[in-house]
């Protein structure tokens, strides 16, 4: 029988006082309910459950204005359809037609100068972006060596394409991205030692490593005197999509479609048991451990997947962008150069990964073509300092406004856009 | 396979042996090329240290007090009041890289913090060199560039010199945050913004008075490496450099940076000279680097950083 | 979810000693934990409560002494081990993850009962999306279970104190264990969240005959619903019994009381 009586340790029968002993059945009938499994068919739905849709809205005060961007009225039946990557109607239909427009429109109308110096590096950084915000924005391991992997993949491309050159490109562009995966898992081991600045660190010693050692051994450029590589002639369904004689249209639609599955891919991993881990490594490492994930195997998986991202975009950089390069074009600056744009696009993103792309790759663009737009004339190296002055001022800029990346500014947008045409 | 373990591990060292006058001549080279490191580096651990930002931009900073300083001489103005103005420039640098850059960022995380200084990069790399224009400086400070030979061993005076520069400053600033008040409130910062402001530690004025430091640091470490090899662009790169050694020393210890600054400058020579030749050259691009790894996967901490017990 | 299993205590500590460097957290502590059993773990702040929780969750390592679990030693498994074996706990700081969803925090709590094929989570295809929603519907009766389902897709970081404590309750829960380890799971509760963690947790007990051991302060709750009570005082057991027992004891009160110590 619980006593009341007051003893030092506090008052005895505490939480529970004023009930005789065991919570009453009746409540605990209620509960046991609630733990039986939902009906099969109708599973439990995860919005409120009505059994008709409601009514048409009336006019109101502001006459026939109607939001547009709503989720009401869309309910969700079934886990699967919750889970689904775009659950908003609205979102689907939207991202279908664009997805439908970029593989149609640009062929047709965009010019040479914009598929081959703008549509076609984003494409191919946007992959190198998602590649390494998979490694750092997902799993947490800060990296700078995105170059060096980069470079791997474009010279196992490279040396795969010109000794198996009856091997589809395609096929050589997977594949060097395998080579380069196992090259991230070799150099992703320190990371269970190794944390934070440390690791990134630790990651340029890979970037500087890599670099030096395809600069040395001329095996890697089939000993070319000139120390570049170049891509040779291949071709796609026909269409010949890497050398000099390639249209920059059959080289957008490869890079379009490649960066569309991996993207896909991408974001089935992270919603997923995958992707799941790495946010538990990122946020707690050791919770995480002590909930059972192995942090060795994860984080290495880690640094495997983004490995092979930043391979296959190294390779395309290499196929499908700049027709050769030598081991300058995957220096230092690059790593930095994917490092801004998934921070500014947004850590732990996948759309984010794009949008940063798009800044990233416009910017310096819009910078050198701006003077002259606007009728100023400007000696060149004066026009280059001010680009690096912009091009910095607008990167401290835009950590101040949003630390999280234009993900989280569309974010915000579509927030608002859910109340637009009314005020709040 | 006996020769190639013959060539990386015994012939070296009977190289070493063999000579022993040019063996202390490729120590002592390492060991200057080592302070230097240090200087860049302590600049680094100074920022850290006091304001838990990784300041990638200290090595734009060396670049920019080194281009003032020559800038200033070329125009003739005395070496005294060269360097006062100069000083004069570095600090008032702090204070716009405080109001403009610092405040707004106040308590974002560290990654957010280092991108925001490699963006100060960039923009000072531009403001620099349109200010002073790109080509080469010769940076002359009145040390001569010769060498002197003590026991067979050839010493170089401006190293000397800036070797003992080097070890007189660094002596300077581990008493100034050992011993005195701002030194501690300086460490204070550096654990945690917000509850050294909640104690009422003035954090505008220590931040203030911490890159100033720094730009000081810098301009010490500009007159060095410019002395030496002229001021140019890639002096800006050497903020990459004092990465290892940052690694190795830790990054908020003073004398770690002068402890691993030492290491990796003479390990570097090392192996550069010894080594170096075996697999072609050219390793000093990321064999500091590597040396910096191997310690790590024995000390994650660093030589002198502090044992992260984890707690949960 | 419950299993009548082979009698004997399911999780036995004997003399169990952790230090860090010379200070010694957790000095030759013994008790048993019977299934189905609610010990309750007390004493003054830094006698090594958590210390000797993280010891069993294998994320210290004793330096002394044996920990075995359903009858098998398993002192010197690394922590997702321990887990593996069905062992859950929560954390004195809540231990979230900050940039999750409540929904994928809990989810976590199934990841050791997910086996992945890596292609086919790939393509969210077949068989993974299968798991997937299967471990989805599991979740959402643990939700519903803590009720919690208004804030299953808030970021778990914005979440106030007490439901995030909720939420790393259900997080455990999800990983369907034998035994679940509690830390200060009532810290910062007003009465009435108190009194719905103890409904909780009583429930948890009684329903899937979870063995459950929790480190607690607020002497109500221990003295309420735990069926023995461990006390501990600078890493050593003082007490051990049933609570009317214990709260009589002179060890204890003196502890808690304070007595010159020389």
């Amino acid at each position: 029988m619980p006593q009341t009586k007051d003893t030092p340790l506090g008052r005895a029968g505490g939480v529970r006082a004023g009930s005789n002993g065991p919570v009453p059945s009746t409540r605990r009938r209620a509960w046991r309910r609630r733990m039986e499994p939902s009906r099969p068919g109708a599973a439990r739905a995860c919005g409120v459950v009505r059994a008709t849709p409601p009514a048409p809205r009336p006019p109101g005060p502001v006459g026939h204005r109607q939001v547009i961007y709503r989720e009401a009225g869309q309910f969700k039946e079934t886990y699967a359809s919750d889970q689904a990557i775009f659950p908003i109607v609205q979102d689907r239909v939207v991202v279908l037609a664009a997805a439908v427009a970029a593989f149609v429109v640009p062929p047709l109308v965009a010019s040479e100068y914009w598929l081959q110096a703008v549509l076609i590096p984003f494409l191919i950084y946007a992959l190198a972006a998602i590649g390494l915000n998979l490694l750092t924005g997902y799993a947490g391991q800060l990296s700078l060596g995105t170059g060096g992997f980069m470079a791997v993949g474009a010279y196992a491309a490279f040396k795969l394409a010109t000794a198996f050159p009856q091997l589809n490109v395609i096929v050589v562009f997977l594949l060097s991205g395998v080579v380069a995966a196992a090259v991230g898992l070799l150099f992703g081991i320190p990371s269970l030692r190794i944390k934070g600045f440390y690791l990134a660190v630790a990651t340029l010693a890979s970037q500087f490593f890599l670099l030096w050692l395809f600069n040395k051994v001329a095996w890697f450029t089939n000993y070319a005197s000139s120390g570049t590589i170049t891509a040779p002639d291949r071709t796609l369904f026909g269409a010949l999509i890497t050398g000099p004689n390639s249209t920059p249209s059959a080289r957008y639609l490869t890079a379009l479609g490649l960066v569309a599955v991996f993207a896909l891919v991408a974001k089935n991993l992270v919603r997923g048991r995958v992707g799941r881990s790495w946010m538990a490594i990122r946020d707690r490492d050791i919770a995480a451990e002590i909930i059972g994930v192995r942090p060795l195997r994860t984080k290495l998986l880690a640094f495997a997947i983004s490995s092979f991202y930043c391979g296959v975009a190294g390779a395309e950089l290499v196929f499908l962008y700049l027709g050769s390069a030598e081991t300058l074009a995957f220096d230092i600056s690059i790593s930095f150069l994917v490092l801004f744009m998934v921070i500014i696009g947004g850590l732990g993103s996948i759309v984010g990964s794009f949008l940063g792309a798009a800044f990233i790759v416009l910017v310096p663009i819009v910078l050198s073509n701006a003077p002259h737009a606007v009728g100023l004339r400007l000696p060149v190296a004066l026009q280059k300092q001010i680009e690096l002055m912009v091009f910095g001022g607008l990167i401290i800029f835009f950590l101040i406004v949003e630390p999280r990346g234009l993900a989280r500014l569309w974010q915000i947008t579509k927030e608002k856009l859910r109340l637009w045409p009314f005020p709040h | 396979m006996l020769d190639v373990l013959q060539a990386v591990f015994v012939a070296p060292f009977k190289d070493m042996a063999g000579s022993p006058a040019f063996l202390v001549e490729v120590l002592i080279g390492g060991l200057f090329a080592g302070l230097m490191y240090s200087l860049v580096a302590l600049g680094f651990v100074l920022i850290f240290k006091a304001s838990g930002v990784f300041n990638f931009a200290q090595g734009v900073m060396v670049l920019f007090a080194a281009l003032t300083l020559v800038g200033l001489l070329e125009r003739r103005v005395p070496v005294v009041l060269a360097l006062a103005v100069t000083t004069v420039v570095m600090v008032a640098l702090a204070f716009a890289i405080e109001r403009l850059v610092l405040r707004p960022l106040v308590n974002q995380e560290h990654i957010i913090l280092f991108m925001a200084t490699i963006g100060l990069n960039f923009f000072l790399e531009g403001f620099g060199e349109m200010l002073w224009g790109a080509n080469v400086k010769k940076l002359d400070i009145g040390i001569p560039d010769r060498s002197f030979i003590v026991r067979g061993v050839q010493i170089n005076e401006l190293e000397l010199t800036a070797a003992v520069t080097a070890a007189v400053l660094v002596t300077l600033l581990a008493l100034f945050f050992q011993k005195t008040r701002i030194g501690r409130a300086l460490r204070a910062v550096a654990d945690d913004h917000e509850a050294a402001l909640s104690i009422g530690i003035p954090l505008k004025t220590i931040w203030v008075v911490v890159w100033s430091i720094a730009g000081v640091v810098a301009i010490v470490a500009g007159l060095m490496w410019g002395a030496k090899s002229g001021v140019q662009f890639s002096l800006s790169l050497i903020a990459l450099k004092a990465l290892p050694v940052l690694i190795l020393g830790g990054f908020e210890s003073v004398p770690g940076a002068i402890v691993g600054g030492l290491i990796i400058g003479i390990g570097e020579k090392l192996g550069e000279v010894y080594w170096g030749p075996l697999v072609g050259g050219a390793i000093e691009n990321w064999f500091a680097y590597v040396l910096a790894l191997a310690f790590l996967l024995v000390r994650p901490q660093g030589l002198f950083g502090e044992k992260i017990i984890e707690r949960v | 979810m419950s299993r009548p299993g082979p009698s004997g205590p399911l999780l036995e500590v004997d003399g169990v000693s952790v230090r860090f460097g010379a200070l010694i957290a957790v000095n030759q502590v013994s008790l048993r934990v019977a299934r189905g059993e609610i010990v309750a773990i007390i004493g003054p702040n830094g006698a090594g409560k958590t210390t000797l929780l993280n010891a069993i969750s294998g994320f210290y390592h004793p330096y002394q002494g044996r920990i075995a679990f359903a009858g098998k030693d398993r002192t010197h498994l690394s922590p997702p081990d321990v887990a593996a074996l069905g062992i859950a706990r929560t954390f004195q700081n809540v231990a979230l993850f900050r940039g999750m969803s409540v929904l994928d925090n809990i989810m976590t709590g199934r990841l050791l009962k997910m086996r992945g094929s890596f292609l086919l989570e790939a393509l969210y295809w077949g068989p993974a999306k299968r798991q997937e929603l299967e471990h989805r519907a599991f979740v959402e009766r643990i939700i519903d279970f803590l009720e919690i389902q208004a804030i299953r897709k808030t970021q778990a970081g914005r979440l106030p104190y007490g439901l995030q404590k909720r939420v790393e309750l259900a997080r455990a829960l999800a990983a369907e264990p034998t035994l679940l380890l509690l830390d200060e799971p009532m810290a910062g509760m007003n009465v009435e969240e108190k009194e719905d963690m103890c409904r909780f947790i009583l429930d948890v007990n009684q329903e899937f005959g979870t063995t459950i051991a929790l480190i607690e302060h607020d002497m109500g709750v221990v003295m309420d619903i735990s069926d023995r009570v461990v006390v501990l005082d600078y890493g050593r057991k003082i007490a051990d019994g049933r609570p009317a027992e214990v709260r009589m004891d002179r060890a204890v009160l003196d502890a808690y009381l304070g007595v010159a110590h020389e």
